[in-house]
């Protein structure tokens, strides 16, 4: 009995103290939860939502935020070809040398080459955006509190702000936002970008497509984390299962 | 056998060769196979066991991440993420270890609880407790250098409030924080120096553990009973019986670690330490790991920040007095129904105690934060002084053999029997 108890409070104790839920939420209404193809233990990213969202992220997000820690090759893994990574990559200019003359060079970049960043320092990207710093978007989705479900809440959660409310200037009244007030303004619109798919490209979708895509910018080994976790589970399933009935055998004559 | 070498019962030639210059096969044969372990160690007895192989896990994993990792403010955040991408299986040693400085202390406190419940702290075994209270130290400290590798926000920020906690110290405070930041604030330096020591002191705690192991392996196991085995009838050899049953629990806790590691890897961790470091910017909430919530709810239960520092370490500290603060003769809580009571509190303001430090320090979770800490104290100060005096234990069984056949339940005792307590304990 005092055992279960134990274990219980212990469980319990765990459970109460994630640090993901100490946060007091203000008056942010609780996240929309969206239906992603990579939750759950058999998750896996889908290829298409992925790059559509690549998509949105080049057409719109990439004006004012940089993703430093991906470069081109890594797009293979959204169903990219070597060709067509490559293409991408030639449509931006790097600055490389210096050169046998010591003379820098701009050339076009290469699938090795991380992605270009929209401003050369911070304080340029802060001249652009009124005194804000749009943040690198790499680790984006597992740096905030509800990871895609919060980014996709924030892309549609643009309303108007309540009449007694009085906004700063240059800023945008967003109901997921903490505080509410944020220097980005909406910049999704029905139709903004083309899908080469075919999806009609609401809001909705560009916002959902965008942070799946930053998911998987944050967690690129989500899908072999995951079918590396199902054998290692089941393996350890049939391990301790081995380990037990050895040690009922080797207890049996013990009194 | 020629003079001068050990005796070995080892035939063959080339163990026999090394054993009788060296003894190690004779010993771990003595320390692992024959060390006689009560036969009556429920599954709480597994977690030493637990403990010693997430620390040589920790070990192994962070010696790959340490290949991988640069100790510099400007590259050791992204010198992690490239652990996360571009290193072979990186993300698989980072989140196993990530997650298994959580998996240690889950497996520590509750081996810490079973000691508490069972009465493991008591002579002869006072030496063995307080090596393991030096353990819990050195793990609080290699784990808060660790949190602070990664220099996210978190990291930072929690590098700043902890060193600041020095501060706190009348006349030398200010110089004494200088001097661990190795400068004026927490920078380059600081990050380097906590770097060598996290990779330093866990082969302290492996120091530390072998005597701890040494010291259990002279006074021999506690069991739930908290009596001492009395013949062979009450021992069994630790192996096979206990190897096995260690075999079993560890694959229970590894599918557990794994459920963490391969499913929800950041679930125990902190947003924010995804966000690089940036001292200008101070995060809204600035919470540590939940294996120091209960700590960080003393630290800020009291408004004098000295008080609230010298509390902080002294909720540590006590535990070293823990042997000579109870007074009760009698080890296991199964015998002491009065003590019993206040355990099972204590266990709850842990808890309190704990959801407390991840909250606000205001309102109601400050007046918790404050009756917890008075009952975190008064429990090992007070209370365990107290009742220890006072309380009438139940009879303790003659022999760990004895009541494995009628096992004793709460039914009326002969009279005379709670007349005489336990012999020797």
């Amino acid at each position: 009995m005092s055992r279960l108890r134990l274990i219980a409070l212990l469980a319990l104790a765990l459970a109460l103290l994630s640090p993901g839920r100490s946060h007091a939420a203000g008056e942010i209404p609780p996240l929309p939860e969206q239906d992603w193809s990579f939750s759950g233990i058999f998750g896996t990213y889908d290829p298409q939502t992925l790059q559509r969202g690549f998509l949105v992220y080049k057409q719109v997000c990439a004006s004012c935020h940089a993703m430093d820690l991906l470069a081109y090759r890594h797009l293979e893994a959204l169903g990219y070809s070597e060709e067509q990574v490559r293409a991408i990559a030639s449509q931006y200019t790097v600055m490389d040398g210096p050169d046998d003359t010591g003379e820098m060079f701009e050339r076009p970049a290469r699938p090795s080459d991380r992605f270009v960043s929209p401003f050369p320092n911070e304080q340029a990207a802060r001249a652009a955006n009124g005194g804000a710093l749009p943040p690198d978007m790499s680790v984006l989705a597992q740096a905030r509190t509800g990871g895609p479900d919060y980014i996709y809440a924030l892309l549609i959660g643009y309303t108007d702000p309540p009449p007694d409310m009085d906004l700063m200037a240059g800023m945008h009244y967003n109901e997921y936002f903490p505080g509410h007030q944020i220097a980005m303004p909406n910049m999704l619109t029905d139709g903004g970008v083309s899908y080469a798919d075919g999806t009609e490209a609401t809001v909705d979708q560009q916002a959902y497509d965008v942070a799946a895509f930053l998911m998987w910018a944050a967690e690129p080994h989500l899908d072999a984390r995951k079918q590396m976790g199902v054998k290692v589970v089941l393996f350890l399933v049939v391990f301790t299962g081995l380990m037990y009935a050895v040690k009922r055998k080797v207890w049996a004559d013990v009194h | 056998m020629a003079q001068g070498l050990a005796e070995s019962h080892y035939s063959n030639p080339t163990i026999r060769w090394i054993d009788s210059r060296l003894p190690i096969f004779t010993m771990m044969h003595k320390e692992y196979g024959e060390y006689p372990a009560p036969k009556n160690f429920n599954y709480f007895w597994n977690f030493g066991a637990l403990a010693m192989v997430v620390l040589l896990v920790m070990i192994v994993t962070g010696i790959f991440l340490a290949m991988h990792y640069t100790a510099h403010v400007d590259h050791a955040f992204n010198s992690v993420e490239a652990i996360m991408r571009d290193v072979n299986y990186g993300w698989l040693m980072r989140y196993i270890h990530m997650n298994g400085a959580s998996m240690f202390f889950i497996v520590i406190y509750i081996h810490v609880f079973r000691g508490l419940y069972y009465g493991s702290y008591k002579q002869p075994r006072e030496l063995l407790w307080m090596l393991g209270v030096v353990i819990l130290l050195l793990m609080i400290m290699t784990a808060f250098l660790g949190y602070v590798l990664p220099w996210g926000q978190m990291s930072f920020w929690a590098a700043t409030v902890i060193t600041n906690l020095f501060s706190a110290i009348p006349l030398v405070g200010e110089s004494i924080v200088t001097w661990l930041w190795g400068g004026f604030s927490v920078d380059n330096p600081t990050l380097n120096r906590f770097f060598a020591l996290h990779y330093l002191l866990p082969f302290v705690i492996v120091g530390v553990v072998f005597l701890h192991v040494a010291a259990l392996h002279i006074t021999g196991s506690n069991n739930p009973l908290g009596i001492e085995p009395k013949s062979k009838r009450d021992t069994l050899p630790f192996h096979p019986y206990y190897t096995i049953k260690d075999m079993f629990g560890l694959g229970v806790f590894l599918i557990f670690w794994a459920m963490f590691v391969f499913f929800a890897p950041n679930y125990l961790g902190h947003p924010d330490n995804y966000i690089p470091a940036d001292p200008l910017v101070t995060p809204p909430h600035i919470v540590p790991e939940w294996y120091f919530l209960p700590f960080y709810a003393i630290l800020r239960a009291v408004p004098d920040k000295l008080f609230g520092v010298i509390l902080l370490f002294g909720a540590i500290v006590v535990l070293f007095f823990l042997p000579w603060l109870d007074t009760s003769k009698v080890r296991s809580t199964r015998f002491r129904p009065v003590y019993k009571w206040f355990f099972w509190l204590f266990v709850v303001d842990c808890v309190v105690l704990g959801y407390c430090g991840a909250m606000p320090a205001e309102g109601i979770w400050l007046v918790l934060s404050q009756l917890g800490t008075i009952y975190y104290f008064g429990f090992f100060l007070v209370i365990m002084p107290l009742v220890g005096k006072f309380e009438r234990p139940r009879p303790l069984p003659a022999s760990i053999s004895e009541p494995v056949l009628p096992q004793s339940g709460g039914g009326p005792l002969p009279a005379g029997a709670t007349a005489k307590p336990m012999e020797k304990a």
